[in-house]
């Protein structure tokens, strides 16, 4: 198993005051992600669990690109990875994010 | 955690466990115990390189089912096989354990059973949870509480989930829905290709499938596979919940020792079906929701007071 952590500063804080939710499932080819509203305002804070070795330039830019169109601030965000494709990983962390921007 | 309101006619067996939960659920009533924001995760799965999930594969609470409270546990079968494991199985056991040693909590537990058995890596804890969980199911039903399975996953409820269901109170099952003890693939590798061809889907429905289950008692109420199928299938099952009494346990012996008689000679399940006088069995696999739980239920050993 591999453990990647990435720290960012997103440009402002996420919308919305719901303080915890979680989408997909640790399956073949999905993953699960789990959002808590718990850091200081611009914050961000992407863990990932993979049993994959040697892709993390490709999380690298997958979260970096997430963090600069969603601007998740505040958001500390885990991930259970079950082996999934880059496209799907970026569609959950936007499932996640709008989950945590309604009520 | 709460989902979002799921569609009513979403369906079943191709939800996640949470949003069954959400669909089967009264809106807004669910709360969870230990949520994944506690990670109470496998200790076992990271030895062998293989991704925990943060609830286990398994999510517990209660919730509110037609404005009645209810302790409900949901297995997702997409993680691991919904495996019963060290604390999976914990959480499933402690919630029935609950139920009955607490009168104010709910007395009515809802499994949404949907697992192909026990955990392989974690595989003696995980016969042990079985075992446990269908001890505190027995000990919960003496004590008055009613123990309501829904199976309709896309794992079934094979192995120990096979066991568990058997245990219950009431069972509803939709046709995408097995119960089974060894799973078909099981069977193949120890017995042979003659003895069951697993590849053989019809085949594997017509055995362990729904349809059957149903109409040779092993299960209560067949559900249409949508949350307002399992939503109504549940809330009629409440109505019928026999007590776990003498009377029963001699009611379900009873059951059991005439479907030997009337089947043993059988081959398959359609010899059964032609048994149980249905003229038609052929007919069955592709017969609809409606007219199907129409047929079991004007069939006489497929409705009883026993179990």
């Amino acid at each position: 198993m591999q453990s990647l952590r990435f720290r960012h500063t997103a440009q402002r804080r996420l919308s919305g005051t719901r303080g915890k939710a979680i989408i997909g499932v640790v399956a073949s080819g999905d993953l699960e992600v789990l959002l808590e509203r718990v850091l200081p305002d611009a914050a961000c804070e992407v863990e990932i669990s993979t049993p994959l070795l040697g892709y993390d330039e490709t999380w690298k830019a997958v979260i970096a690109e997430f963090i600069a169109r969603s601007s998740p601030g505040g958001l500390r965000i885990s991930i259970n990875d079950g082996g999934a494709r880059p496209d799907t990983v970026f569609l959950r962390l936007l499932q996640g994010s709008a989950l945590m921007e309604t009520a | 955690m709460q989902h979002r309101a799921t569609d009513a006619r979403a369906s079943w067996s191709q939800a996640t466990a949470r949003e069954r939960l959400a669909g089967l659920l009264d809106p807004n009533s669910f709360t969870e115990f230990l949520d994944p924001t506690e990670r109470v995760q496998s200790p076992h799965l990271h030895l062998f390189d293989l991704p925990s999930a943060f609830d286990d594969g398994v999510i517990v609470g209660r919730g509110k089912l037609d404005g009645k409270d209810v302790l409900v546990a949901a297995q997702e079968g997409q993680f691991m096989g919904g495996t019963f494991a060290e604390v999976s199985g914990a959480k499933l056991i402690g919630l029935v354990r609950a139920a009955r040693d607490h009168r104010d909590l709910p007395q009515t537990v809802l499994l949404l059973m949907d697992s192909g058995g026990v955990r392989l890596q974690e595989a003696n804890a995980g016969e042990l949870a079985v075992a446990e969980l269908m001890r505190a199911i027995a000990e919960a039903r003496c004590a008055g509480v009613a123990v309501i399975a829904l199976v309709g996953g896309k794992a079934g409820a094979f192995g120990g989930a096979g066991l568990t269901v058997a245990t219950c109170s009431r069972i509803a099952i939709s046709g995408h829905g097995r119960i089974g003890v060894s799973g078909p693939e099981v069977i193949e590798t120890n017995k042979g290709v003659e003895e069951f061809d697993a590849s053989n889907k019809a085949l594997v429905w017509a055995t362990d499938g729904g349809k059957t289950r149903r109409l040779l008692g092993g299960a209560d109420a067949f559900a249409e596979d949508s949350m307002e199928g399992f939503r109504a299938a549940a809330k009629m099952l409440l109505t019928q919940v026999p007590a776990f009494d003498l009377k029963t346990m001699q009611a379900e012996h009873e059951r059991l020792r005439e479907r030997h008689r009337l089947f043993a000679t059988c081959a398959d399940a359609v010899s059964m079906w032609k048994t149980l006088g249905i003229k038609e069995p052929e007919a069955i696999r592709d017969m609809d929701t409606k007219s199907f739980a129409a047929l079991a239920n004007s069939i006489k050993g497929a409705n009883h007071d026993a179990r």
